[in-house]
């Protein structure tokens, strides 16, 4: 029977060993997955004992805290946001039960102070517990509560402002906002709230026609590329008839041998749809592609809350070898959408003499002890052109400002380059589909000749037009950031 | 060095390990080094110390290692359950010197085991009886739909435990009886070597019964262990994997017949299958039992780290964490590491046993210790392999560290059979060595 016997426990090994590798599977190699798994709070139960680190605004202001809850084993923190609405976009939420959002998730990782298993055991072995780090922002509460309160009065839309030679996000304000705190109670309200959509971030999620603002990008490709110096003329008719429609002028005027800075000035729309066909489609989307268009933006916030800007056609993304209108596609229609921060990003370029910085929100980590463990060390995302390209788009942006139709963004004493757009939305759903509808734009950059902050400021369903309606808000916005400093 | 000696060596790293696992969870709990620790670990040593005294008098030539490894089990239990539960962990203890003093009259009532033989259908009838005693109004008693408590007075156990001992022995006296005749009375119909009937059907008998008493009192974790034992006892008798074979083919036509008839069998084989099917309801226990294991890691969170309830309720987050997925906790404190350990001192205690057996001189003997040894690796696998998703989840207990008084009782009975038998073996073997073995442990 010997032989047996050993063949018995021969079989209880095998027995035993597929025991290790089962475990082995849900303990190591399926974990992360199973950490993922809908029906596992675990984690999220885990990190509500941690208590969260806090995120601050640049001056210090708390946005988020976590406040404990209970004693003993039933200890857990629970997420407050002292400044209720004004920070919900883009700091987003971090509930057990109701997940996490925009920033409180992209930070997640320092906010619960997570670390490696090796780093964790040494503190376990050390009696230490793992605490969350504080994440201060960039942003500015002022600057921030100016934009929301001028949105809130002009319509539902977005303004993102960025320091432009360190990418530094200042303001991110979406309107309608929502109040995180309220999260826990009200989420299937908010997300059923198709119409106002509190939980839609605008300014970078919104994807709205971008009108005339696009011309600064079309411009910046005819300068850059060498199709024309400031100096070029081109005979800009009252209309053209492009792909067999008109193409026309505010007042069917006629620009004969304008150049550049008239063409901006006035906003000349048969002046830039023949740039755009002089330049060609692959110039355009070079220059585009260089600008950010076509991929998710380079901001610290999740993937999966980020807009790609581009030409669509429905769900899709088109390529540079797609049929385009290109003519229309220069002066910021056909099926061209864009993001507020896309647009954000294009203006802090050109006023960062081309270079153009990756945006962020976050400024440094700050751990328990007091100490800066992280620090935001601004980074190039891109030179989509030329220092010289830059100046020459700054000074026709200027004359936009000072006497053409972005008079209503001049600061006294200030000087300031930009640019405005008004794109037809009429029919639109989302806007109640009345017929005179538009998307309002205003971008650009001040003090001008030494550039502090860039801003775009969008409103969506108004009847105004950009220069009355955004233009505005970009003045009380960028006042109050250069007030402040 | 004796084999006791070797025992007495092996005991004190035993002792300091509870101490510190103590200390570990004191320290987890309330942030402070607490004596008690020191208190528990002279306790919990001064217990081990006098069974080995009375080892070294009774049975002094037994296995040196598995005292030592079942004290180890037994101090991993009772820190995870104090972990748990202070309370639980006394209830624990008790059970623990209880087991001890089960097993001190065991060794000492049953020096001459062979008294067993002679009583081998009443020691059936018993094993029988106990499975049925759930069933029976008045003392049973149900829990989530299986019949596994009986409870006469303040008295309560679970029979399923002790019978498994009764049916190893029945089963290793008859086949040691019949073993000549079942292989030699084979025959080979349409290719497949058949049992004699005439010699295989008593047991055949007395098996279907306590299988369909498993079936009847829903305990399907006893009722795999003991199927498992009996195919496992057969092979090693018979050395015909033939039978075994034939053995498996009837599991297999039964489990499905009963998987299609009975809904508590059909529901524990569904959610095995598809656990995500009712995450909150009847996936609930294994998923949170593969979720704490997830979150184990290579190293886990250490004693006392783990989330059993979700904090501010009573609501558990890791069901049974002090009896069916005590494993789980393991692998979420202690990481995969820990439960490597768990597992290979249950491994170690296989080998062990069946070492046991191969050194036993006599065909009872060498079934018994085979057949002990079996049911109890196999009970190992049937709980960690139910947590760990390898075979559907049933409720059996992780021998020795599992809250659960029958349980620890009861193994300590099957602990005293095994020695009862070493001892013997290793002494027979000192008076007349058979050649070809070697003989250590000396």
């Amino acid at each position: 029977m010997n032989r047996q016997i050993v063949k018995l426990f021969a079989f209880i090994v095998v027995l035993f060993a597929v025991l290790i590798g089962f475990t082995s599977y849900w303990s190591v190699f399926d974990a992360e997955a199973l950490k993922e798994e809908d029906a596992n709070k675990r984690p999220l139960l885990e990190q509500q004992q941690i208590e969260r680190g806090r995120i601050l605004a640049a001056d210090g202001t708390v946005i988020a805290r976590s406040v404990a809850k209970g004693e003993g084993d039933s200890l857990r923190y629970v997420r407050r946001y002292p400044e209720g609405s004004l920070f919900g976009h883009p700091i987003g939420y971090s509930f057990v039960q109701q997940g996490d959002s925009e920033f409180e998730q992209f930070h997640n990782d320092e906010l619960v102070g997570e670390e490696s298993e090796f780093t964790s055991i040494l503190d376990e072995l050390r009696g230490r517990q793992q605490e969350g780090n504080d994440v201060v922002t960039n942003i500015d509460p002022v600057a921030q509560r100016v934009a929301l309160e001028d949105l809130e009065a002009a319509g539902f839309g977005a303004v993102v402002a960025i320091e432009p030679q360190s990418g530094r996000v200042r303001v991110l304000a979406s309107n309608p906002p929502y109040d995180p705190n309220r999260i826990p109670f009200e989420l299937t309200e908010l997300n059923e709230n198709t119409l106002e959509r509190p939980l839609f971030d605008r300014a970078t999620q919104g994807l709205y026609p971008p009108g005339s603002t696009f011309k600064v990008v079309t411009a910046a490709a005819g300068l850059d590329s060498g199709a024309i110096t400031p100096e070029t003329p081109i005979d800009a008719p009252g209309s053209l008839e492009v792909e067999g429609l008109p193409l026309e002028n505010d007042y069917n005027l006629d620009f004969p041998g304008a150049t550049l800075d008239t063409a901006l000035t006035n906003s000349v729309n048969t002046w830039f749809a023949q740039l755009g066909q002089q330049i060609g489609q692959d110039t355009l989307f070079e220059y585009m592609d260089r600008f950010g268009f076509n991929t998710k933006p380079a901001i610290d916030l999740p993937a999966n809350q980020l807009s790609t800007s581009g030409l669509f056609d429905g769900e899709d993304l088109l390529t540079r070898n797609d049929p385009i209108d290109l003519a229309r596609t220069a002066i910021g229609q056909e099926r061209l959408l864009v993001t507020p921060l896309q647009m954000a990003e294009v203006a802090a370029a050109i006023a960062n003499g081309g270079r153009q910085m990756r945006p962020q929100i976050w400024s440094r980590v700050v751990d328990p002890d007091g100490r800066v463990t992280d620090r935001l060390d601004p980074a190039e995302y891109s030179q989509p052109i030329g220092e010289e390209t830059a100046a020459e788009l700054n000074t026709a942006m200027q004359d936009v400002v000072t006497e053409g139709t972005g008079t209503n963004a001049a600061i006294p004493g200030i000087a300031v380059a930009g640019k405005t757009g008004t794109a037809e939305t009429p029919f639109n759903d989302s806007c109640g589909g009345g017929s005179d509808e538009n998307q309002a734009w205003f971008i650009g950059f001040a003090p001008a000749d030494d550039p502090e902050i860039a801003i775009a400021a969008t409103v969506e369903c108004t009847e105004q037009f950009g220069g009355d309606v955004a233009a505005p808000i970009f003045r009380d916005v960028a006042e109050a950031i250069l007030s402040g400093e | 060095m004796s084999a006791r000696n070797r025992e007495l060596t092996a005991l004190v790293p035993v002792a300091l390990l509870l101490t510190a696992g103590f200390a570990a969870v004191f320290a987890q709990e309330s942030a402070r080094v607490d004596d008690a620790s020191l208190i528990y670990g002279a306790y919990f040593f001064a217990i081990c110390l006098a069974t080995h005294v009375y080892l070294r008098v009774r049975l002094p030539a037994a296995d040196p290692y598995l005292f030592p490894l079942v004290a180890l089990l037994t101090a991993f239990g009772l820190v995870m359950v104090y972990r748990i539960d202070p309370e639980l962990a006394r209830d624990q203890a008790n059970w623990f010197v209880l087991g001890l003093v089960l097993f001190a009259l065991t060794v000492h009532f049953l020096r001459d085991y062979d008294v067993l033989e002679r009583y081998r259908y009443t020691i059936a009838g018993v094993g029988l009886l106990l499975l049925l005693a759930p069933r029976l109004p008045g003392i049973g008693q149900q829990v989530n739909g299986a019949y596994l408590g009986v409870k006469i007075g303040p008295l309560a156990f679970q029979p399923a435990e002790f019978s498994k001992i009764c049916l190893v022995v029945f089963l290793a006296s008859y086949l040691r009886e019949h073993r000549e005749v079942l292989i030699v009375g084979a025959r080979r119909v349409l290719g497949v070597t058949l049992p004699p009937l005439k010699h295989f059907g008593p047991m055949l008998v007395v098996w279907g019964a306590s299988m369909f008493m498993l079936v009847f009192i829903r305990d399907l974790g006893s009722s795999l262990m003991f199927f498992a034992a009996f195919l496992a006892l057969l092979y090693v008798a018979t050395g015909r994997f033939s039978f075994v074979a034939i053995g498996l083919a009837m599991f297999l036509v039964g489990a499905w017949f009963f998987a299609s008839t009975v809904p508590h069998v059909h529901d524990r084989i569904e959610v095995w299958l598809d656990p995500y099917a009712h995450p909150q309801a009847a996936g609930y226990q294994i998923l949170q039992s593969i979720f704490a294991q997830a979150d184990g890691g290579l190293f886990g969170k250490g004693f006392g780290q783990s989330m059993i309830t979700i904090p501010g309720t009573d609501a558990a987050l890791l069901p049974a964490a002090q009896t069916d997925t005590i494993y789980s906790l393991i692998v979420n404190e202690l990481g995969l590491f820990g439960a490597c350990a768990v597992v290979l001192i249950y491994l170690l205690i296989a080998a062990r046993g069946f070492k046991i057996a191969l050194l036993a001189a006599d065909g009872f003997s060498k079934l018994l210790a085979t057949g002990l040894t079996a049911v109890f690796a196999i009970q190992a696998f049937v709980i960690i392999g139910g947590v760990t998703r390898v075979i559907p989840l049933t409720g059996v207990t992780l021998p020795f560290i599992s809250y659960g008084g029958s349980s620890i009782v009861a193994n300590f009975v099957l602990l005293a059979l095994l020695l009862l038998v070493s001892d013997r073996a290793r002494r027979e073997m000192v008076a007349a060595p058979p050649s070809g073995l070697a003989l250590e442990g000396r």
